[in-house]
């Protein structure tokens, strides 16, 4: 398929901050399973190729720099990565993202937590990774310090490439524990009584400022190989992140023009790189749907008013009609993006619409495919067989 | 004065990373492949068991510094399958082990918090301290704990994951949106806390689950592990199966209680169990020892007498007497990984070993099968049934972790034919009476908080 790579990020309510009070929103519901099992359910009906979930250490801040907490704001999340795999039995063929924190978890927990989210998806699993190297997020954790420094500073920008160098090692560290089982390490032999061929088990022996790791991990090689490993970036720190570590990158351009220049700075970076595909680049769009474009901007604008201020985001906003969508997303991939990750600004409203009024239009374009294929999250992506960089070629 | 009769508590615990688990028998499924776990759970879940259980080791068994290849291994991530197995289950206690050196309290809050939600109340903690410097070599902080510490730390850090979890109260979460109120108070989820080993404050970012935290459970074995237990689990996992062990063992922690202001009805005592079925005893007899040396082959015999020995005793005859030279007392482990294997007093165990092949005529295999390899409960469903309703009723025990030695039916058998009898005798359940793990247990609700201020 030459379309482009369509995913949904979830969040609870969805990405405007009064969303949730929406009809059908089902705030009651947002810390039940039940929740996010329709939510997958839903983006499967579209045919997505894959879903995101959110997550950090701290309540949520609708953006940033936001005044004092507010009570009517979600508040609270469950843990991403569990929500993942809560959701992957009763899923069919779509990809989990769940996000995970570097700064204060252990690289090899992560490690076997996705190769186990890998195995209960049947080869679905990814993860974006993000720093968490705050000030708020290290006081629940009382075992580092990051400074409060103002953005744009030099201090700032220090510890902003610090941690991305940090998230970098912390991905070659899960990526090597991944690999520390070969794939035929279990034998059963029966004869000379071994389960596991040990010569086929490496240690990885990674040394870092942060960590230091010996491996090899405690669950098999996942189905996959290598699940993906994501991150989020918004400037050059970010795209040489992605350049370097990451199979796919999720960019906030604000038009077309801008996501040129993103590539461009991926491109650039990346001959550091040594995963055998170069990364693939996807676009995030905030959405308001509606029947026509006057609508979709009354219904931000009556969710605006609730909030006492206009929306604001890091990624582009989107106000139109289901059409229009269309023809954004295609723009775009002919732009360079090699997919898009669309934010519903309400849940279940701006979903609904993806799955029932933009996916079709696509459909019939030709440009996105009406059924899942069995296919793993690698192969979705087109990404190579992940080799074993431990098994002798 | 007849005492009342005690309803058993019974648990499913996933075939292990050692030697109880056959994996050379034809019937032997995958030991990572979800449908494995599926069919595990989904088959408790039928016999209306309290729990599954997961046990937990974060770095992979070696011996003479290699790893240890003659058992199963290799196990997925705790709280992502037991987060998936939730999926397939609607009752069923998920129990996951969780190491309280290597992790800190905050992730770990948070995840147990989000397993009782996704779970609606069925999550359970066995709070384990291994903090050796071999395991460390995996994680940030490497093998910084002294022994001496690792209940101080674990103390310290689940009486912390209590204040998170008790951080909201049961109606902080309001979610009404006419009124436009997601949450009663801004300050939701608010902790501080300070000791030696914890040093944090903030915001916990998970509203109170549905058992207001995980049901807690212990499994050291030392004094301080049973001070431990007594003082703040709900449950104890222990290897103490047999009448006179257990009943030694269920006094002294049950008697420990009151020391902590609980009351004897507050603590669970469940001990690991192994079971062979068969149409008869005697038919069971016989199946109980195929498994036996099927569990101890002569190079697993070996390595067992090197654990012990702590030297190499590759060239030594399985099936000839124990060695003769003593066993090596240094810092240096032949054997690497095993919480279960760390052992006291090499010399004293050497000699009651030695004394006990030559008063039996036991060579060193028949031995070590005779010293590890030992069966619960072995017998037709009906011996079973009785045995094990004459240990929970003479307070041996109040039920079993059963440990069934194929994966992943081997529990089949188990709910199929002793299941129905216990149940006829009217001392297990006929179906699930409650929603939450806390209710198949027995155990009081917690109230709008839990009992932070219990045990320091
Ligand atoms: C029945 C039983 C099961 C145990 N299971 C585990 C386990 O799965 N993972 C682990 O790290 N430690 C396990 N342990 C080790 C203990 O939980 C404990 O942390 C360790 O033995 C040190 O405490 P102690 O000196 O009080 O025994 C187990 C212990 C017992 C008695």
């Amino acid at each position: 398929m030459s379309g482009p790579f369509l995913g949904v990020a979830l969040t609870a309510g969805g990405w405007h901050p009064q969303a949730w009070r929406e009809d059908g929103a089902r705030a009651q519901d947002f810390f039940t399973a039940g929740y996010w099992v329709d939510l997958v359910a839903e983006a499967e009906r579209g045919v997505l190729d894959f879903v995101t979930f959110e997550d950090e250490f701290t309540l949520q801040s609708p953006y940033a720099g936001a005044p004092a907490r507010r009570v009517d704001h979600v508040t609270g999340r469950l843990d991403a990565v569990l929500t993942a795999a809560r959701v992957a039995p009763t899923a069919r063929g779509i990809g989990l993202l769940p996000t995970a924190t570097v700064a204060h978890t252990e690289p090899f927990q992560l490690s076997k937590a996705i190769a186990t989210l890998d195995f209960v998806s049947g080869g679905r699993a990814g993860v974006r990774l993000r720093a968490g190297a705050n000030a708020t997020e290290a006081r629940h954790f009382g075992r580092r310090e990051f400074p409060d420094s103002p953005v744009g500073t030099a201090d700032w920008r220090r510890a902003v490439a610090a941690a991305f160098t940090e998230v970098s090692d912390y991905a070659e560290v899960i990526r090597r524990l991944w690999d520390s089982w070969e794939d035929d390490a279990e034998i059963r032999d029966v004869a000379t009584g071994r389960f596991v061929d040990r010569d086929k088990l490496h240690y990885i022996d990674f040394h870092s400022e942060h960590f230091s790791v010996r491996g090899p991990s405690i669950t098999p090689r996942p189905p996959q190989g290598q699940p993906l490993v994501t991150v989020l970036a918004h400037q050059q720190d970010g795209f040489e992140l992605i350049a370097r570590s990451a199979d796919l990158g999720l960019v906030t351009p604000r038009n077309p023009a801008q996501l040129g220049q993103i590539r461009a700075a991926i491109r650039a970076a990346s001959p550091e790189r040594t995963l055998p595909d170069p990364p693939i680049v996807v676009a995030d769009v905030v959405v308001f749907l509606d029947g026509s474009e006057a609508a979709a901007r009354a219904r931000k604008e009556r969710l605006d008013l609730l909030e006492g201020a206009e929306f604001g985001s890091d990624a582009t906003v989107f106000t139109g009609s289901p059409t229009d969508l269309a023809d954004l997303i295609e723009d775009w991939h002919a732009a360079g993006a090699d997919g898009i990750r669309l934010r519903p600004a309400t849940i279940p409203d701006d979903l609904t619409r993806i799955v029932e009024e933009v996916v079709p239009v696509l459909q019939q374009r030709g440009v996105r495919p009406s059924r899942y294929d069995g296919s793993s999250l690698r192969e979705r992506f087109e990404l190579t067989a992940a080799i074993n960089r431990y098994a002798p070629a | 004065m007849s005492k009342p009769i005690k309803q058993i508590h019974l648990a499913a615990h996933f075939p292990g990373v050692n030697n109880t688990t056959v994996w050379s028998d034809p019937a032997a499924g995958s030991h990572i492949e979800f449908d494995s776990f599926r069919r595990f759970a989904q088959t408790a879940e039928r016999g209306k068991f309290d729990f599954l259980f997961l046990a937990e080791g974060l770095r992979l068994r070696e011996h003479h510094g290699k790893i240890h290849d003659l058992d199963v291994v290799g196990r997925p991530d705790t709280f992502t399958i037991l987060a998936a197995l939730a999926a397939v289950t609607e009752r069923l206690g998920l129990a996951g082990t969780i190491n309280s050196t290597f992790n800190e309290p905050y992730d770990v809050a948070r995840q147990f918090a989000t397993l009782d939600h996704l779970s609606a109340g069925r999550a359970a903690w066995n709070v384990v301290t291994s903090w050796d410097a071999f395991t460390g070599e995996n994680f940030r902080r490497g093998g910084y704990l002294a022994k001496e510490d690792r209940y101080d730390r674990a103390r310290s850090f689940l009486h912390t994951t209590w204040e998170l979890f008790d951080s909201w109260a049961d109606d902080d979460l309001v979610a009404d949106a006419a009124r436009g109120t997601f949450v009663r108070r801004a300050e939701v989820g608010e902790f501080a806390h300070q000791d030696r080993h914890f040093d944090i404050a903030g915001q916990f970012n998970v509203p109170r689950s549905p058992q207001g935290r995980p049901v807690i459970f212990q499994a050291g074995d030392s004094d301080e592990g049973r001070d431990f237990a007594a003082s703040s689990a709900d449950a104890i996992f222990t290897r103490h199966s047999t009448l006179e062990a257990g009943q030694k063992f269920y006094a002294d922690v049950k008697g420990r209680l009151a020391r902590f202001g609980r009351s004897r009805d507050d603590l669970r005592i469940l001990p690991a169990a192994t079971f062979v079925l068969g149409d008869s005893d005697e038919e069971a007899q016989e199946l109980a020892r195929e498994v036996r040396l099927a569990q101890v082959s002569p190079a697993t015999a070996i390595t067992f007498l090197e654990q012990v020995w702590n030297t190499d005793l590759s060239d030594h005859d399985p099936d000839g007497p124990l060695p003769e030279i003593d066993p090596v007392e240094t810092e240096q482990l032949v054997s690497e990984g095993r919480a279960a294997a760390r052992i006291e007093d090499r010399r004293a165990t050497a000699q009651a070993w030695r004394e006990r092949a030559q008063a039996e005529g036991l060579s060193t295999r028949e031995l070590i099968i005779e010293v590890t390899g030992r069966q619960s409960f072995v017998g037709s469903a009906k011996t079973v049934a009785a045995q094990l309703n004459e240990l929970v009723q003479a307070d041996a025990s109040d039920g079993f972790i059963l440990v069934p030695h194929i994966t992943p039916d081997g529990l089949t058998p188990f709910v199929d034919r002793v299941v129905p009898l216990l149940q006829e005798r009217g001392v297990f359940r006929a179906d699930y009476t409650g929603i939450t793990l806390r209710d198949h247990l027995g155990l009081p609700p917690l109230g709008e908080r839990g009992r932070t201020e219990a045990a320091s």
